[in-house]
C-alpha cells in the first residue's frame, strides 16, 4: 500500500504550487447576446409579455383608437377568459411535464353536470355547482392516479379521457341545451361569472376577474411555496425530486386534481360567457390552451416556465384575433401567424435552454 | 461494539438477476466505511436498500439498534441518513437553495406561513450560503443561480454540502470524487474527514482506490451481490484489495465475512 500511497501523494502536491485563483466569470465574451439569453434564462415569462406589448402597440398604431380604447382592450379579456383560466390549468400539468388533452371534455362535462343538477334533479343551484366542481376534480384524481401510481404517459391517460368524458357528456346530457333564459330565470347564480361591471368605459365580468385572480394566486404558490417548488422539481427530474425527499405522488396528484377543479371553473365561466348549458361548446379549448401555454413560454419538457406566461400567450392570442378582425382581415390570417408564433415560441425556448449547456 | 446501521440477509431481485445475495451489512458508530466492489456486483442496490430507494425483498435493517422498514428516501431521511447519490438527485432548473432545501423547505413565521404557506427565502438562502461556506469547495456568486449553471465539480459540492448540512445519524456519499478534479476532490476528501470528527459515521462508496485507502477506517468488499470480506486498509495493499474484489484472489479466513 505505502508505494501507491506515496504515488496518490505526490500528484496531489506537484498541484499545490497552481494559483488558488478561482476562475472568475466576467461578462465581456457573453456578448450582447449572451447576456439576453442569459436575462431570459432567469425571467421566462418576459418574452410572450414583450410579444403582447409589441402587438397591442402595433395593433394601436394600425387601428387607433377603435382598438386602443378600454372598451376594446378589456373586450380581449372578455373573448380569452376561457382560455386563460383552462390555460392555468393546463400550465400546471405540462410544468410537471405532462400534458392535458381532457381539459375542455373537464370543463364541458362539468357545466353539463352544474345545469342538469339544477334542472333534470331540482337541486339548489349552489349544490349542482359543488357538484360540478367536484365532478372535474375527481376526473383529475382519476388522471391523476393513472399517471403517477399506474405509470402511464399523460399523454395516452388524457387523450382516453378526453374521449371518455366527452362521451359521457353526450350520453348524460342527451345532446340537450339548457336554454339561457331558462336559467336567467331559475338559476342566476349559474351565469354568475357573466355578471358585468364598467369602471370608466373598460369592461369587467367576474370571469375576467376571477381568470387574473387566479392566475396571480397560482404564480405565488408557484414561486413562493413548497408545493411550487415541488411541481417544477417533478417536472424538471422527477426521479431526483423522489430522491431528494419530494413525495412525487402526491404532487402530481394535487396537480392532476387541482387541474380538474380549475377546468370546472372555467365550465362555470363558460356558462357565465355564453349564456346556456350547452354539451358541444368548448371544443376547442384543449388545443386553444396549449397554444396558450406554448406561446407563453413554458416548456412541453416540464420544469421550465412561468405561469404568467400563459396569460401573456392567452392575451397575445386574443390580441390578434380582435385587431385582425379590426382590420377586416380574412379569420385564416390569424390561425397563420399564430402557427408562427408557436414554432417561434419553441425556438426560443430551445435557445434559452442552452445556456444550461 | 453494536452497528449504529446493521443489514442482515438482505435480498433484492430484479427479475432473474439476483442484485443482492442474502448480504449483510455493518457500519459502526463514527466510522467510515468504504464500500468497493466491481461493475455489477451489487454495491449500488445495497446502498439503494439501506437509504430507502429500494426496499429489499428479504431481510431486515436496523438503525441504532431498532429495526427500521424504509418505505422510500423520505423515510431514511427522517431517520437521519443523507444520501448523496451519483447521479446527485438536483433539479437543474431550480436554484442551489431551492434544490439544499428540497423535501425540507423552512415557512415564514405567523400567517404568512401557517396560512399562506410562504416560504421563508432569506432564512433559506442564509443557510445554504453559510453551509457553502463552510465547505470552502467553491466560489458562488450568486445562491439564487440554476444548478444547472454550475460546473460539475461545483454541483458535486453543492450535494455533499446538502448531505452535510443535514445528515444526523448516517451520511452515505456514492462516487462522491468521481466527476471532480485533483484539488475538488481534495476538499471532497477534507470535508470527510471533517463530517467524521463530528461523529457522524459515513459510508463511501468509491473506485477511487487512493481515496479510499487515505480515508477509510475498515473496507467492505462486495462481490457477486454479497460480503465477501471486510478489511482493514492498514493490513493491506490496494492491489490486495482489488484483486478481492475482482476475484482473482481469495480473501484471508479471519476477515471472511459470514
Amino acid at each position: 500500500m505505502s508505494d501507491t500511497s506515496r504515488q496518490s501523494d505526490d500528484f496531489e502536491a506537484a498541484a499545490k504550487g497552481s494559483p488558488e485563483q478561482v476562475a472568475e466569470f466576467e461578462d465581456h465574451h457573453r456578448g450582447f447576446m449572451g447576456t439576453v439569453q442569459h436575462f431570459l434564462h432567469v425571467n421566462p415569462s418576459l418574452v410572450p409579455l414583450i410579444v403582447l406589448v409589441a402587438a397591442i402597440l402595433i395593433f394601436g398604431a394600425l387601428l387607433g383608437a377603435k382598438f386602443f380604447s378600454p372598451f376594446a382592450l378589456t373586450l380581449i379579456l372578455q373573448q380569452v377568459q376561457i382560455v386563460g383560466i383552462v390555460a392555468a390549468a393546463q400550465s400546471l400539468v405540462i410544468l410537471t411535464a405532462g400534458i392535458d388533452l381532457s381539459v375542455g371534455a373537464i370543463m364541458v362535462m362539468s357545466s353539463v353536470v352544474m345545469g342538469q343538477f339544477t334542472f333534470r334533479y331540482g337541486l339548489p343551484p349552489a349544490v349542482a355547482i359543488l357538484c360540478g366542481l367536484a365532478i372535474g376534480t375527481a376526473i383529475g384524481a382519476v388522471n391523476g392516479f393513472l399517471v403517477s401510481r399506474v405509470k402511464l404517459p399523460p399523454f395516452i391517460v388524457t387523450l382516453g379521457m378526453w374521449q371518455i368524458v366527452l362521451a359521457a357528456n353526450f350520453l348524460y346530457s342527451q345532446n340537450e341545451t339548457i336554454r339561457s333564459q331558462e336559467i336567467e330565470a331559475n338559476a342566476p347564480i349559474l351565469q354568475l361569472f357573466g355578471a358585468k361591471f364598467n369602471v370608466g368605459g373598460a369592461v369587467f365580468t367576474v370571469g375576467v376577474i376571477f381568470m387574473l385572480v387566479l392566475i396571480l394566486v397560482l404564480a405565488y404558490a408557484l414561486r413562493h411555496t413548497a408545493w411550487g417548488r415541488h411541481v417544477y422539481a417533478v417536472g424538471d427530474d422527477p426521479e431526483a425530486a423522489e430522491l431528494s425527499g419530494v413525495n412525487v405522488h402526491r404532487t402530481l396528484m394535487s396537480v392532476y386534481m387541482l387541474s380538474g377543479l380549475i377546468c370546472a371553473f372555467a365550465g362555470w365561466a363558460l356558462i357565465g360567457r355564453i349564456g346556456s348549458v350547452s354539451p358541444t361548446s368548448g371544443q376547442l379549448a384543449n388545443i386553444e390552451s396549449i397554444t396558450a401555454v406554448v406561446i407563453g413560454g413554458i416548456s412541453l419538457f416540464g420544469g421550465r416556465g412561468s405561469i404568467l406566461g400563459s396569460l401573456f400567450g392567452a392575451l397575445i392570442v386574443g390580441v390578434f384575433t380582435l385587431g385582425l378582425r379590426l382590420l377586416g382581415a380574412d379569420a385564416q390570417w390569424t390561425f397563420l401567424l399564430i402557427g408562427m408564433l408557436i414554432i417561434a415560441a419553441v425556438a426560443v425556448d430551445q435557445w434559452i435552454r442552452k445556456v444550461a449547456a | 461494539m453494536e452497528p449504529i446501521l446493521k443489514g442482515r440477509n438482505l435480498v433484492k431481485r430484479y427479475g432473474r438477476v439476483t442484485a443482492l445475495d442474502h448480504c449483510d451489512f455493518d457500519l459502526m458508530p463514527g466510522e467510515i466505511l468504504a464500500v468497493i466492489g466491481d461493475n455489477g456486483a451489487g454495491k449500488s442496490t445495497l446502498i439503494k436498500a439501506v437509504s430507502g430507494a429500494v426496499a429489499p425483498d428479504e431481510g431486515e435493517i436496523w438503525l441504532e439498534g431498532r429495526k427500521v422498514d424504509f418505505h422510500s428516501p423520505i423515510d431514511a431521511r427522517e431517520a437521519g441518513i443523507e444520501t448523496v447519490y451519483q447521479t446527485l438527485a438536483m433539479s437543474p432548473a431550480l436554484s442551489i437553495t431551492d434544490n439544499m432545501f428540497m423535501g425540507r423547505e423552512i415557512r415564514r413565521k405567523g400567517p404568512l406561513g401557517s396560512v399562506f404557506r410562504m416560504l421563508d427565502r432569506p432564512a433559506m438562502e442564509k443557510f445554504a450560503r453559510d453551509k457553502l461556506n463552510e465547505l470552502g469547495l467553491m466560489t458562488i456568486q450568486n445562491i439564487n443561480q440554476a444548478v444547472e449553471t454550475l460546473s460539475g465539480g461545483q454541483r458535486q459540492g453543492v450535494a455533499v454540502a446538502r448531505a452535510a448540512a443535514f445528515g444526523s445519524k448516517v451520511i452515505i456519499l456514492d462516487e462522491p470524487t468521481a466527476a471532480l478534479g485533483v484539488k475538488e476532490s481534495r476538499r471532497v476528501l477534507d470535508l470527510i474527514q471533517d463530517v467524521k470528527s463530528r461523529g457522524i459515521p459515513i459510508i463511501l462508496i468509491s473506485h477511487n482506490m487512493p481515496h479510499v485507502f487515505e480515508v477509510a477506517d475498515r473496507i467492505h468488499v462486495h462481490r457477486l451481490g454479497k460480503r465477501l470480506c471486510v478489511i482493514d486498509p492498514k493490513d493491506y495493499t490496494m492491489s490486495d484489495a482489488v484483486a478481492f474484489m475482482t476475484g482473482a484472489k481469495e480473501p484471508p479466513e479471519q476477515d471472511r465475512a459470514a
